[in-house]
């Protein structure tokens, strides 16, 4: 089976970001920027996948500017066998991605898409869902184990309360948990191969998909902040603290 | 126009998590509907019927939700939610997982995680870890949204006096089986709905000395959370953790011990009322949201913290 893998690049998670001063976003020129670590983790999912010889084509994919091709060839070091890069400037919510991520299904024919569970930028925490519901088939969020069967995939899921257990018919989509597996460091000869190996390029129209953005950004702010508060010397200091200037306990 | 509320229940009991989005409904402004899909869920379409401002309350009562599948509850909401100006629900693992379903199907953008509601069609979102909050609006003719919790009071459980209807399921999509569930246990409040929150970090070197904070946290009445470094490390279950891709808590009250204060793990907890942070590396991020600031070893300070409220 093939397994499509789709990849964001965005901020990387050690930066601290700057609201920009006219409050129309997020700073982001001369800023680091990284795969997804959530999609790190489903790219080495997939890659083991194949490695256990269960899959035969692990396929990345981006949808974003031209810069995004290098997130495509962190994955190809990883392991992955081709990327493709959806070709856009456009800022890309989690519908019209799904859209393009369904054009793509229905040209590659996957058995298995594993997204990230949530992109770090947006937060959104979407897109496998709505890639899921245009498809008809299940869902497998926020994986923290992933068993592949034949016709079928277990997948145990994070949940709110600890952990539950569904099995999916094949086709399906999984979103990926930071518990589901230890992304590997790509190896200095596999960075060297990873540049061989194919990125095709195409627009969101060849697709016959509309990326326009649904949800108008009207402000971005900074969160009030939080005054730094006090030191006290120790607990019984503390405790009275707690007690007699906070009251909270 | 209506706003529809997707109940989170587990067949027997309503989870206190509806009324915050009952409470996020109410200031969008309209009547409040609550859908109640379950298997034998009569006691929990009962209480929701109950709730401070809801007017109408639809059970659909089939074997096929015995389970919140998102594969077989989304068709249900879409068939219902064309007459509806919104759809909500709670944005905890199940809303997250179910609303952008239904979104896509309605072929609508979603909003996730909303802390604040500017008007009917604008809506506050944190972004990036809550480093950044941002404004926006849909023009979607039905708006998809889940609602942090933390961020709208509950709404009063009783008080109200809705009419219970049915209504017709949709039956099982067939392509998803739940195969079963690992709830962790605990005598103690849930994280969430906890009026204190004792964290563990990395710095507590074991699951086992988690019991320290077990101690203190039944003096308090408390919650126990972790970092993900804790929970990574096997200490902790994983729905222990606090953070942006954790849990999001803001109780009364919140100590953190041994843990460095990561933008991910304040993303979980900056909303608290009052921090305190135990640590032993005085310039940890942590002590720069603290209210309180202990500079300890923790293995010292906090048997000692428990002992002294054993005193009052
Ligand atoms: C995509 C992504 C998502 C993430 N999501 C989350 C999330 O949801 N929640 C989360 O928490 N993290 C999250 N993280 C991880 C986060 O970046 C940090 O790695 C993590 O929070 C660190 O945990 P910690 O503070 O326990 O460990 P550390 O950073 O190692 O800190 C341990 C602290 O313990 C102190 N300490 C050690 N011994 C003692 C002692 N004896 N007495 C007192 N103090 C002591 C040390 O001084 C140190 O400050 C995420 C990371 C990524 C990349
Ligand atoms: N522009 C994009 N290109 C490729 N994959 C994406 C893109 N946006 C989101 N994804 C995938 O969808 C997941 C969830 O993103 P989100 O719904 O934005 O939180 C990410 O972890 C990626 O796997």
């Amino acid at each position: 089976m093939k397994v499509l893998v789709p990849v964001k690049r965005v901020v990387d998670y050690n930066v601290k970001i700057r609201v920009k001063a006219d409050g129309s976003g997020v700073e982001t020129a001369n800023v680091k920027m990284s795969m997804n670590p959530f999609d790190e983790i489903a790219v080495e999912e997939a890659v083991r996948l194949k490695e256990a010889g269960k899959a035969t084509e692990v396929i990345v994919v981006t949808v974003g500017p031209t810069a995004a091709q290098e997130t495509l060839r962190t994955a190809l070091a990883m392991g992955a066998d081709r990327g493709i890069l959806v070709q856009t400037d456009a800022e890309t919510q989690p519908l019209a991605v799904a859209k393009v991520l369904k054009a793509l299904v229905d040209k590659e024919g996957p058995t298995l898409v594993i997204l990230g569970k949530q992109a770090i930028d947006d937060d959104c925490n979407q897109t496998g869902q709505m890639l899921a519901a245009l498809l008809g088939w299940p869902q497998g969020t926020f994986a923290s184990k992933v068993v592949a069967g034949d016709g079928a995939v277990t997948v145990t899921r994070e949940i709110d309360g600890g952990l539950e257990t569904v099995e999916l018919t094949l086709p399906a989509v999984v979103t990926a948990d930071l518990r589901l597996n230890e992304p590997r460091y790509a190896s200095l000869p596999n960075i060297m191969k990873a540049k061989k190996k194919p990125i095709e390029t195409l627009a969101p129209d060849a697709l016959g998909v509309d990326v326009a953005p649904r949800l108008t950004t009207l402000k971005v702010a900074e969160p009030p902040k939080r005054k730094a508060g006090v030191k006290v010397a120790d607990v019984a200091a503390l405790v009275d603290k707690l007690k007699n200037e906070a009251r909270v306990i | 126009m209506a706003i529809l509320v997707i109940a989170e229940h587990d067949n027997a009991a309503l989870k206190p998590a509806t009324l915050n989005a009952v409470t996020a409904a109410a200031k969008i402004g309209g009547d409040v509907h609550v859908l109640v899909a379950g298997q034998g869920a009569q006691a929990v379409a009962d209480a929701a019927s109950k709730i401070a401002g809801v007017a109408k309350v639809l059970l659909a009562d089939d074997a096929a939700y015995a389970h919140p599948l998102p594969e077989n509850v989304s068709p249900l909401v879409v068939g219902l939610a064309k007459g509806y100006g919104h759809v909500l629900a709670a944005a905890s693992s199940e809303g997250k997982n179910l609303l952008p379903r239904v979104a896509a199907l309605l072929d609508v953008a979603a909003i996730s995680d909303i802390t604040g509601v500017v008007s009917a069609d604008t809506f506050e979102r944190p972004i990036y870890a809550g480093n950044a909050i941002a404004t926006v609006k849909s023009a979607d003719p039905i708006k998809v949204v889940t609602v942090r919790t933390t961020a709208f009071e509950a709404a009063a459980a009783t008080g109200g006096s809705a009419t219970v209807e049915s209504v017709a399921g949709t039956g099982a999509a067939g392509t998803a089986k739940f195969v079963g569930q690992e709830l962790t246990k605990s005598e103690r409040p849930e994280l969430t709905q906890a009026k204190i929150v004792v964290s563990g970090g990395r710095g507590m070197q074991s699951g086992d000395n988690f019991k320290l904070l077990e101690a203190l946290a039944d003096k308090l009445g408390a919650a126990v959370g972790a970092s993900r470094a804790a929970v990574d490390a096997g200490f902790v279950p994983n729905d222990y953790q606090v953070g942006q891709t954790g849990k999001i808590v803001a109780p009364e009250l919140y100590i953190a011990v041994g843990i460095s204060g990561a933008i991910q793990h304040l993303a979980g907890m900056k909303d608290s009322k009052v921090i305190v942070a135990i640590n032993k590396d005085e310039e940890a991020p942590i002590f720069q949201v603290a209210d309180y600031g202990l500079v300890a070893d923790l293995f010292k300070a906090v048997p000692e913290l428990t002992a002294e409220l054993d005193k009052a």
